[in-house]
């Protein structure tokens, strides 16, 4: 990634990308020296620097995380960018095997390199980051945005509602942020958040049902390095129907591409020079959306987690993709001439823990935010005995440690996972701790539910969560991965319209094809529904864990993809 | 004329203590309409009168986020003069069990033939407007609104 981070575009000669390679990461890399500076260094362009970390999942610390394997592009994204994985994704951005690189952006050899390279994100690292960039550039010429999913997806996120966050956000300086996952926390307390927050929560897509108010600050201005920048605010437009709708039950979202348009040419018209849009709508959204408003200088995407070296561009819109976790900060400097984008220098900086010192202030902050919950977080309940991943469109090994759990612990047939793109890796060996099960489950709506379904209703499940992901046109995707399966095992032509892609259901127990009309035990947790009865999914897990001692998980093979 | 009307009260009918993922597929019990119910509908109200697409801007949701209560904001391109108006703008949808939804009727002194209103949507299926202008030509709009579970997001 770092070899191409030196892209510079002249906006007269757009489309002609300049890539001035960058050795000496690499190099140091090889020689095992990878540094901080190697991290930072930067050929700076222009007087302006925006800052983007997203989808942070509330993770204070660092960990493993485990690139998809399967990323299935459909429609006009076939092929394309972020839908490429592992040797393609490494052919296309011209990145070596074996590397850093291909550590942070792929599955390939992911316990080997992950030995080698070890853990990334941590807020004190990019503390760190930040901080060296502010010092390099001026605290008045860079702004900081967050992309959203940063208030939740940890222990101690749940406990404190996003509080442990907002106040690491707050310490990192940050300007603005939008929100997704930060909805479950109900309105009450995203209204407190936006209350008190000392950076701005933006979202111009949200409305109060009964009057269709705005209901957050749709955009702000800033002034940094000379330049006027107006920051739009896209909170993730499906979420009461990804997401529990009783929480938020007076606003209604929806991607209002309209009303993008109406944002954009107000902001021109107020004087701004740079006009970022800070999306949660997920990247192909993002692509598509970059091609029908006019206006857009940088989309900073987010939601589905892709992290790419380079910008896409659609037309003249750069659109910037920083992954997930805390792995990556975008850093993008713009060159801000009468008015216009003239010229813009990008780099995905990889979060290395290792080779960047913590930053002692952030540190103390992260130690204080995580003192209260010290006995749980560190609790050792069992071990990996093989790689435990979540990330990829069909089921990975961590959330069928989930499955298993549910068929043992609520006598269930079939089991049913949520497609989370969130939660961390385990490397075989490693303990698993109360924390890493939180890491993967701690959720507002965590009751894990025993229900019986007919095979065809099952079926109508599994169509209609595919549909969420392969429908063509990305105005029609939810997001989100398919929904993983215990217990059964299916096949998926993605090619197929809505009702026609899922065929051979079958018992995995009995080798049985699912009878339509008969019933059976289905268990699930994360039910959009109010009401729903069971105990928190990551006290199952817990027990199964514990019981088993030692988790040991090969890929299953039972979904069988066809189509792509 | 902005017409605002009736919204249930209650939203959240759907699934009391079921998964989220029951919900949706209790509805196809139901005998729905079809695209020829509509078409049969147009039939009675105007035989077999030619239909051109254009001059209606129907605003929906891609995906709804309550099957129960979709917004629909439907507004015909019209000067709404004594001589070139809005006579009419009626909506159908083809995949609940009756395919009316609603019909407004206009006059010139309506001012505009804009008007918004919450459907009831029992599946994902298509949303028809036509509108009769004053001189008996028609015009028609449709928009596909999918009615999703839902649930998986993340």
């Amino acid at each position: 990634m770092i070899s191409r981070r030196d892209f510079v575009i002249a906006a007269t000669a757009a489309g002609m990308l300049a890539a001035g390679a960058r050795g000496a990461f690499a190099q140091a890399a090889r020689a095992g020296t990878m540094t901080q500076d190697d991290i930072l260094r930067f050929d700076p362009v222009g007087t302006l620097t925006i800052l983007h970390t997203t989808d942070l999942h509330a993770q204070l610390e660092p960990i493993y995380f485990r690139e998809p394997s399967v990323n299935i592009g459909v429609g006009e994204a076939r092929g394309l960018p972020p839908h490429l994985v592992d040797q393609a994704f490494l052919s296309y951005f011209k990145l070596a095997a074996g590397g850093p690189d291909a550590y942070a952006l792929t599955s390939l050899d992911f316990d080997a390199l992950a030995g080698s390279y070890g853990r990334m994100g941590g807020a004190d690292r990019i503390a760190t980051l930040v901080k060296a960039i502010r010092a390099a550039r001026g605290e008045g010429n860079v702004l900081l945005l967050d992309g959203g999913d940063g208030l939740q997806g940890s222990w101690s996120s749940l406990q404190t509602k996003g509080e442990d966050m907002v106040r690491v956000f707050d310490a990192l300086g940050l300007d603005a942020m939008v929100g997704h996952w930060e909805f479950t926390y109900g309105a009450e307390r995203v209204q407190d958040i936006v209350d008190k927050a000392p950076f701005a929560f933006l979202a111009q897509n949200v409305r109060s049902m009964e009057w269709q108010e705005p209901v957050f600050a749709a955009r702000k201005m800033f002034e940094r390095g000379g330049a006027r920048v107006a920051v739009i605010g896209q909170a993730f437009p499906r979420t009461p129907i990804s997401n529990p709708r009783w929480m938020i039950p007076d606003w209604e979202f929806g991607l209002r591409e309209e009303d993008v348009q109406k944002q954009v040419d107000e902001a021109r018209a107020a004087g701004a020079d740079v006009v970022v849009l800070l999306s949660h709508n997920g990247f192909d959204v993002d692509r598509k959306l970059a091609g029908r408003v006019k206006g857009i200088d940088v989309i900073l995407t987010a939601h589905t987690h892709d992290a790419l070296p380079a910008p896409v561009m659609v037309g003249t819109t750069l659109l910037i993709a920083t992954g997930s976790h805390g792995k990556f900060i975008s850093r993008l400097d713009l060159d801000v001439k009468d008015g216009k984008v003239a010229g813009f220098r990008y780099g995905l900086l990889p979060v290395f823990s290792d080779a960047i010192a913590p930053d002692p202030e952030m540190a103390a902050l992260v130690k204080e935010v995580r003192a209260p919950y010290a006995a749980d977080l560190g609790r050792v309940v069992g071990q990996a005995g093989s790689l435990l991943y979540r990330r990829g469109n069909f089921n990975g090994t961590f959330d069928d440690m989930i499955c298993q759990a549910m068929l043992a612990e609520r006598d269930a047939e079939i089991a049913l996972s949520p497609g989370f793109r969130w939660g961390g890796t385990l490397l075989p060996g490693d303990p698993i701790t109360f924390e890493a099960i939180a890491n993967a489950t701690a959720i507002t709506y965590p009751a894990c539910y025993r229900n019986m379904m007919t095979g065809k209703q099952l079926k109508d499940v599994l169509e209609d969560v595919a549909d969420n992901i392969f429908n063509p046109d990305p105005y029609f995707q939810g997001g989100g991965d398919m929904v993983r399966v215990g217990g059964v095992g299916y096949a998926i032509d993605i090619g197929q319209p809505m009702g026609k892609r899922i065929t051979d259901l079958t018992s995995l127990k009995t080798g049985q094809p699912l009878d339509p009309g008969k019933t059976y035990a289905v268990a699930g947790w994360a039910s959009v529904n109010q009401g729903v009865e069971g105990s928190p999914i990551w006290e199952l897990v817990e027990r199964y864990v514990a019981a088993a001692r030692t988790v040991d998980i090969a890929p299953t093979g039972s979904v069988k993809v066809s189509g792509a | 004329m902005q017409l605002r009307s009736w919204t249930p009260s209650r939203r959240e009918t759907m699934g009391l203590g079921l998964a989220a993922m029951l919900a949706a597929t209790l509805a196809p019990r139901l005998v729905m309409a079809t695209e020829e119910a509509v078409a049969a509908e147009l039939k009675k109200l105007y035989g077999d009168t030619p239909m051109a697409p254009g001059k209606i801007k129907l605003d929906l949701p891609e995906i709804a986020e309550n099957g129960l209560v979709v917004p629909l904001n439907v507004d015909v391109e019209s000067p709404m003069t004594d001589g070139d108006y809005v006579k009419a703008v009626h909506v159908f949808a083809d995949g609940n069990p009756l395919p009316q939804v609603v019909t407004y009727k206009f006059t010139p002194q309506s001012g505009k033939a804009a008007a918004s209103v919450r459907m009831r949507l029992a599946q994902t299926q298509n949303v028809v407007a036509v509108a009769e202008m004053s001189n008996g030509t028609l015009y028609t709009a449709k928009a596909q609104v999918k009615v999703t579970i839902g649930g998986c997001g993340g």
